[in-house]
């Protein structure tokens, strides 16, 4: 498994916020290698970078230095190498919030199916894959309601099947289970840890949680920007 | 899969009140409008009834209706011998406030000599003036019928007769006398006028004997430029042919209603461009964690433009439609004529387009700035 190229590659990254008196180093020259299949956690305390690196992969926050890989594609080398980042993230990544962030105004199932629309699917193809997510993630009878109706743990299942319509390489979820009980949030995980093995996907978590901290491959902690192997 | 339209049906109640609001405002618009071409209309309007190609006024005047005008009554006899003129009338016109019951009724005096010209066009109901004494035919829209009454400064009318399509250019509608009774009108209501005319030395007899304007109508192969300039060339007198009085009574009397109006119907389509920006603008902050999650999950701009785009122009084009049911429902019942022209409409509602494309910059401003982040962030 070890010796398939890494879907994400970072060499060297550092990100830092402001200048001077006001500099903040969220992360320094941080390195790390993520290959298929792989689920790994992100961990550290509060302001030690998690979410910085995360948005970086996520390719929302541009690093300051360093070299950034997706799938082998060199995606940053101190600039940005595509001028279309939302194009990349529709193909390749699907990110999970801790919020679930369903559009209010979208049922269930259009909430799946407009990144499938943006994809490029048609209507009728769009709606038979998001409903084979939903019955995949078995929230598939709440196909018709409002995310204002759902459950937390339904709406963040339906978030999970949106983060994976367009079936992406890379997974990226800030605190998934955090508003999940200790059941829910052992579910959602496995689910996780399907979507890597059945989609050759990495999966990145950013948690506090320490009841899933055992359903992880390998555990990075950040401690003021630099990065430390846990696993 | 239209965003915009699942984003206002899950807001619909928001939604269709600012319709409403917006329907108010821009049926008012469309209201200046209307009561603007209905006074074009209505100013019209008498001069066509008037049926006249020549008007003949006071020498250095652009009466009858925008100035006040006074030539002799033998003028018409004067016109009458002209070659090529067919028809003469001597006309006086004057605006009086009378009462009906209780009601206050503005009515526009109309005083001719009755088989000669300047009559009412058509009678609906009753007869003419015989040429007795105290008769009056009224427009319809004063409401009065043939056998009413109504009096008149110091005299009581008997109502002969309606006619139509007689109001001034104020929109009052027209009561005709004869002239001798409307000349005795006028200086029965005017005392002033009667005392300076006395002061110098004028008798009151000679002073009556003045009408606002003579109207003449021409045969088919005379020319009206030819006889107004001729006509322009004697002492006292100034002509003008039907264009030209139209060209005034459409431009000195509106002039002033139509700054007011186009004054109140700019106001307004700003007011309407405010709030239309505001509760898109409001709209937007309300989906700023949508619209970064849209990004986030790679939707281009294109997308989120339409998203807001697209619902500024909804509620600006159902705002204009329900405005134009509105107000073509209650046009009628409108105290002023109200005319509705379809390239107005047309009009109105471009600009609407073009208010909502402008009103829903400032949304789409704010929404292209949102950082992708900000979906992340809990
Ligand atoms: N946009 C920004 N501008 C300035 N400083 C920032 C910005 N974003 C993050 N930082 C700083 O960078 C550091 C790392 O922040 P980051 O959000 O990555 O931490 P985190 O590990 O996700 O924390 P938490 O567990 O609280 O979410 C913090 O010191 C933070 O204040
Ligand atoms: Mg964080």
């Amino acid at each position: 498994m070890q010796q398939q190229t890494p879907l994400i590659s970072i060499q060297n990254l550092s990100k830092h916020f402001g200048e001077g008196e006001t500099r903040v180093d969220a992360l320094r020259e941080v390195s790390l290698d993520i290959f298929p299949e792989q689920v790994i956690g992100l961990l550290g305390p509060s302001g030690s970078g998690k979410s910085t690196l995360l948005n970086i992969i996520g390719c929302i926050l541009e690093p300051s230095s360093g070299i950034l890989q997706l799938e082998g594609e060199t995606v940053y080398d101190g600039r940005w190498l595509r001028s279309d980042l939302r194009r990349l993230r529709l193909e390749k990544i699907g990110f999970i919030f801790q919020a679930h962030n369903l559009m209010p105004f979208l049922t269930a199932l259009e909430n799946i199916a407009v990144v499938l629309h943006l994809a490029g699917y048609n209507t009728a193809a769009a709606n038979k894959r998001a409903q084979e997510l939903l019955d995949y993630l078995e929230v598939g009878n709440r196909a018709n309601s409002y995310p204002s109706s759902l459950s937390g743990g339904e709406a963040q299942r339906i978030a999970i099947a949106r983060a994976l319509a367009n079936k992406p390489k890379i997974v990226l979820a800030d605190e998934p289970t955090a508003a999940l009980d200790s059941e829910r949030a052992g579910i959602v995980m496995d689910l996780l840890r399907k979507v890597a093995i059945d989609q050759q996907a990495a999966i990145v978590v950013v948690t506090h949680d320490e009841k899933i901290y055992d359903r992880l491959d390998h555990i990075f902690q950040l401690r003021d920007g630099k990065l430390h192997d846990q696993s | 899969m239209n965003l915009a339209y699942r984003d206002v049906r899950h807001n619909l109640g928001r939604f269709i009140i600012t319709c409403i609001g917006l329907s108010l405002l821009l049926g008012v618009v469309l209201a200046m409008i209307g009561i603007y071409r209905g006074m074009i209309a209505d100013a019209l309007e008498l001069v066509d009834t008037m049926d006249a190609q020549i008007w003949v006024v006071e020498k250095g005047t652009r009466g009858p209706f925008a100035e006040a005008s006074r030539i002799p009554l033998d003028t018409r006899e004067a016109i009458a011998r002209i070659h090529g003129v067919t028809r003469t009338g001597a006309v006086t016109f004057q605006s009086i406030q009378t009462q009906t019951g209780s009601a206050k009724l503005r009515l526009y005096v109309i005083g001719y000599e009755p088989g000669e010209l300047g009559g009412p066009r058509r009678i609906i109901s009753g007869h003419g003036l015989t040429g007795r004494n105290f008769e009056a035919v009224v427009d319809r829209r004063t409401r009065l019928d043939p056998g009413d009454h109504i009096q008149l400064g110091r005299n009581n009318f008997t109502i002969v007769g309606t006619t139509d399509n007689a109001v001034s250019s104020g929109g009052e509608p027209a009561i005709y006398l004869s002239l001798d009774d409307a000349q005795r009108l006028q200086f029965d209501l005017s005392p002033s006028a009667i005392r300076k005319e006395r002061a110098r030395g004028i008798t009151t007899s000679a002073s009556t004997n003045t009408v606002s304007a003579v109207i003449a109508q021409i045969s088919p192969n005379a020319s009206d430029k030819h006889i107004v300039s001729m006509i322009q060339r004697w002492k006292h007198l100034s002509a003008m042919t039907r264009h030209q009085q139209g060209l005034i009574l459409t431009q000195s009397v509106i002039e002033k209603a139509r700054k007011q109006i186009g004054m109140f119907t700019g106001i307004l389509i700003l007011v309407s461009a405010v709030i239309i920006a505001l509760i898109i603008h409001t709209m937007t902050m309300d989906k700023i964690k949508e619209i970064a999650t849209l990004k986030l999950i790679g939707a281009p701009d294109r997308v989120i433009i339409n998203l807001i785009v697209q619902q500024s122009l909804a509620m600006g084009l159902i705002g204009f439609a329900l405005g134009g049911v509105l107000i073509s429902n209650i046009k009628d019942i409108f105290p002023k004529r109200l005319i509705l022209q379809p390239l107005d409409g047309l009009s109105l509602a471009g600009i609407v387009v073009i208010i909502c494309l402008l009103a829903s910059l400032y949304g789409v401003f704010t929404a292209l700035r949102v950082d992708p982040a900000k979906a992340l962030a809990g």
